[in-house]
């Protein structure tokens, strides 16, 4: 019998305290026992609402089912029908927006956990050695590229290998994974898991090319000479800067920045790999999303005196996902709330030294309708720190549109494209943050499995497989 | 072959060496003022550092970097031999310097960027312009293509601060002399160390010779999308590893630029000490 009043399992917490000395995963995840318990509490709804929510359906009711079966194989194959990538996704989708905001106890009761139920699928099932990657239906005789390694890109690959094409794909750095590389840390995804869900696309043959910059090392005309079809999934890898007097500072970083020497090249190990990274004793975060939490954890993992997060509206307006910023603000951040960056001071040597901001109050609704934040006057004040992340956003990385002139790009600086993915370019295709400017992991994969199947049209072998 | 293998290394000076690198993919793209970014894992993660690239063959598919040795990564590459492999070579990147007959060019190399500004005197001769290599280093022993430089200039002169080859001085008093003696010049490309940069682009300026200089910010990525590599330019920001990294070098704010590369200074003395300790004293290198 289901046993939805039984509490929400949440998975073996690091303390505060412990957490902010290591970059290690903040929850363990559930264990045989507490996924069980958790997996009890799912009314096994006929018309799931929460499959209804998550943009790519994933078969909840279904896969949890599997789960009090211990069938962890099955489990994970369900979920990977809709979801390429479950050990990703189960840790960092906005479940509170999705799957478990639209479960049917919210209200009476906590919503069920879904998001470590899958993750707890993935990870077992791989420890078991029975998650399966899709098989791939027989050669086509076709060849596309994929531009690019992140969500979008890799669940692209997946979907047309799949179908049956060879596939390759072309990464700028020298590690595949995109934001999940290099944006999002080793506390909240495991570098073991992105390369395990790689693993898993390179076993379906999948081929892996890095250190290719598509504009530069080879460009999009000659991808389309070389392979039938091409999709682009290069993300939003432009950091949006403040534009503020005093940001050429020593001291001041991008967002993006930061967590790549922390991320990517581990700097966090300095000096036992060689990127250096450098933390102040006073820390201010500028943003209020994904990147302005994980920046300002990072540096809080760093051991300064504090972190400050400047957010110019209020914490309901925040759109990084609420458990990192609960988590956030367990560890001891502190958060600035309607308020602005002004300006950076700098001392004679050109180091920063303070923050000047002013205070916002929230205004008429906008277009959006989120209260657009007006400026107090005379509010202005100076925060004491010496080092400032800039995360207020980012836009996609202009190389290929600049280097591709049939590429059409909206005023936004995205790629033109349709809802299929098609852009103005015959054959080429796009998805996820480089077509929407920053948005989630789940739709910019969603974004790579419409596009694959519209490939798939477009190269006359349909969607039958 | 395998891609990324160093099919042959050759020491230039003490600290100076010249690798050539398989990577014909990086080989029959590259183009006068462009970089790549190299990086070599030991045991651990190692660090992206750019370099500039000096020579390519699009036939054999090689191209080839010249990399002083001056911190802990280059240090690593140094020791490294023919038929050792970089981890990755990413290229090319950067825009490439625009190659026209600009008339008269002078091209001036300081220390190690005498490497990097073979390549633009060479398209620069190639394009039709008459070209003057101004070449500066320390001293005779850190003075490197002195041959391949005068083989293609139209004049070549060489300056080094203690007087041990050429001229005794800076490469400004060179250039301050070559306009007294009346030679006219055009245009000028300049790569070394910044001070040198920033004294030749407003000598240059002030004689009425438009100067570009390429800039050496701190680096992470090269693609564009970390903005590290921010620089000031007629008052604007711009990322050297995509909008340059040639810029006019009378717009560059070179204060700031030489502020930023500071920025690690305790960090990397700390990781070069480490590695000396560990591996320099044990070869004899030094
Ligand atoms: C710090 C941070 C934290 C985030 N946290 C979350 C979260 O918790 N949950 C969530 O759902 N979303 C989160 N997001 C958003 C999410 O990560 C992105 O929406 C998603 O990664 C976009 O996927 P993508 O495949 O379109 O692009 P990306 O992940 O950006 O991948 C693009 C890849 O293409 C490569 N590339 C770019 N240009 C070229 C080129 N010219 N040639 C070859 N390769 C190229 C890049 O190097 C990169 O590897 C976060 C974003 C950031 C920055
Ligand atoms: C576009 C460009 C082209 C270059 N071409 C050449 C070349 O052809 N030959 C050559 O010998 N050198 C070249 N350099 C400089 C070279 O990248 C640095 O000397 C190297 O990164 C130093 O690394 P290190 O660990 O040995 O020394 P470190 O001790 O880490 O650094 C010494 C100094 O090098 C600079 N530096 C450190 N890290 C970086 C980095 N990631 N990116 C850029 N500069 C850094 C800093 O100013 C630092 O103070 C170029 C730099 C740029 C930006
Ligand atoms: S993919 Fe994301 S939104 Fe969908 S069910 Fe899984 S965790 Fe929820
Ligand atoms: S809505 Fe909630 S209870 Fe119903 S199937 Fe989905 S997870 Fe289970
Ligand atoms: S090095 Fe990262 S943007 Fe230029």
């Amino acid at each position: 019998m289901a046993n939805p009043s039984a509490p929400r399992q949440k998975g073996i917490i690091q303390t505060p305290e412990e957490r902010v000395k290591n970059f290690d995963p903040v929850v363990k995840g559930l264990t045989a026992q507490t996924a069980k318990a958790e997996a009890q509490r799912c009314l096994n709804c006929k018309n799931a609402k929460c499959s209804a929510a998550c943009p790519v359906n994933v078969k909840i009711p279904e896969f949890i089912s599997l789960v009090l079966k211990d069938d962890m194989g099955g489990a994970a194959s369900k979920i990977m029908e809709t979801s390429l990538l479950p050990a990703i996704c189960g840790r960092v989708c906005p479940q509170e927006n999705h799957c478990e905001g639209a479960c049917i106890l919210n209200g009476r009761f906590e919503p069920v956990a879904v998001g470590l139920l899958e993750r707890y699928v993935a990870d077992t099932a791989r420890e078991q050695g029975v998650l399966k990657a899709p098989e791939p239906s027989a050669w086509t005789g076709k060849r596309v590229a994929c531009v690019g390694s992140g969500p979008s890109s890799l669940s692209a690959a997946a979907e047309l290998r799949r179908a049956g094409h060879e596939v390759v794909v072309f990464e700028a750095l020298h590690d595949y994974g995109g934001v999940l590389r290099y944006g999002i840390p080793s506390f909240r995804l495991p570098r073991e898991v992105i390369s395990k869900e790689v693993e898993t696309v390179q076993a379906m043959g999948v081929v892996f090319e890095r250190d290719v910059l598509v504009g530069a090392s080879v460009t999009i005309e000659e991808l389309k000479e070389q392979f039938d079809a091409v999709y682009i999934g290069s993300g939003a890898g432009l950091p949006t800067m403040a534009n503020i007097p005093g940001e050429n500072s020593v001291g001041v970083y991008s967002a993006n920045e930061f967590l790549t020497r922390i991320n990517l090249l581990k700097a966090y190990k300095f000096p036992e790999v060689d990127t250096p990274v450098n933390i102040g004793k006073r820390v201010a975060v500028l943003g209020g999303g994904n990147s302005a939490m994980d920046a300002a954890r990072c540096a809080m993992r760093l051991g300064p005196e504090s972190v400050t997060v400047v957010y110019r509206r209020s914490l309901e307006e925040m759109p990084a996902r609420e458990e990192e910023i609960h988590n956030a603000m367990e560890e001891g951040i502190k958060f600035e709330f309607l308020t602005v960056q002004k300006e950076i001071l700098a001392d004679e040597k050109g180091r920063v030294k303070g923050l000047v901001c002013t205070r916002n109050e929230l205004g008429e609704p906008g277009p959006d309708g989120r209260r657009k934040p007006v400026c107090v006057p005379g509010s202005e004040f100076t925060l004491d720190v010496d080092t400032v992340i800039v995360a207020i956003g980012q836009k996609p990385n202009p190389i290929i549109p600049k280097k591709t002139k049939e590429l059409k790009v909206t005023s936004k600086g995205v790629l033109e494209a349709t809802e299929f993915g098609e852009t103005s370019l015959k054959g080429v295709f796009a998805g996820g943050d480089i077509i929407r400017g920053g948005a989630t992991v789940l739709l910019a994969m969603k974004d790579g499995i419409i596009a694959a199947r519209k490939i798939n049209e477009y190269l006359g072998v349909g969607n039958d497989y | 072959m395998i891609i990324n293998t160093v099919t042959d290394k050759k020491q230039l000076s003490q600290d100076i060496a010249r690798f050539e690198i398989y990577a014909p993919k990086i080989a029959a793209k590259a183009k006068a003022g462009q970089f790549v970014i190299i990086k070599h894992d030991s045991d651990k993660e190692g660090e992206r550092v750019p370099v500039t690239l000096v020579d390519w063959d699009a036939d054999k598919g090689t191209i080839v970097v010249i990399v002083q040795a001056i911190g802990k990564s280059t240090a690593m590459y140094n020791n490294l031999k023919t038929g050792d492999r970089f981890t990755s070579v990413v290229g090319p990147l950067g825009m490439p310097v625009e190659i026209k007959n600009y008339g008269t060019a002078a091209v001036v190399g300081g220390g190690v960027g005498i490497a990097e500004v073979y390549p633009i005197a060479k398209a620069l001769k190639e394009a039709g312009n008459k070209v003057i290599s101004v070449l500066g280093c320390r001293t005779k022993a850190l003075l490197i293509l002195e041959e391949e430089m005068k083989n293609l200039s139209d004049m070549t002169i060489v300056s080094t601060d203690d007087g041990s080859c050429g001229a005794k001085g800076l490469v400004t008093d060179a250039i301050q002399k070559l306009v007294d003696e009346s030679n006219k010049i055009d245009v000028g490309f300049i790569i070394g160390p910044i001070p040198m940069m920033k004294f030749t682009s407003i000598l240059m300026s002030k004689l009425g010779i438009k100067p570009y200089a390429s800039l050496n910010p701190i680096l992470l990525d090269g693609t564009g999308m970390c903005g590290c590599c921010r620089v000031t330019v007629g008052g604007e920001v711009k990322f050297a590893c995509v909008d340059g990294p040639m810029f006019e070098g009378d717009l560059v704010d070179f204060d700031e630029l030489s502020r930023r590369t500071g920025e690690y200074k305790d960090k990397e003395k700390l990781s070069f000490d480490l590695y000396k300790e560990k591996h320099i004293c044990k070869s004899g290198l030094h």
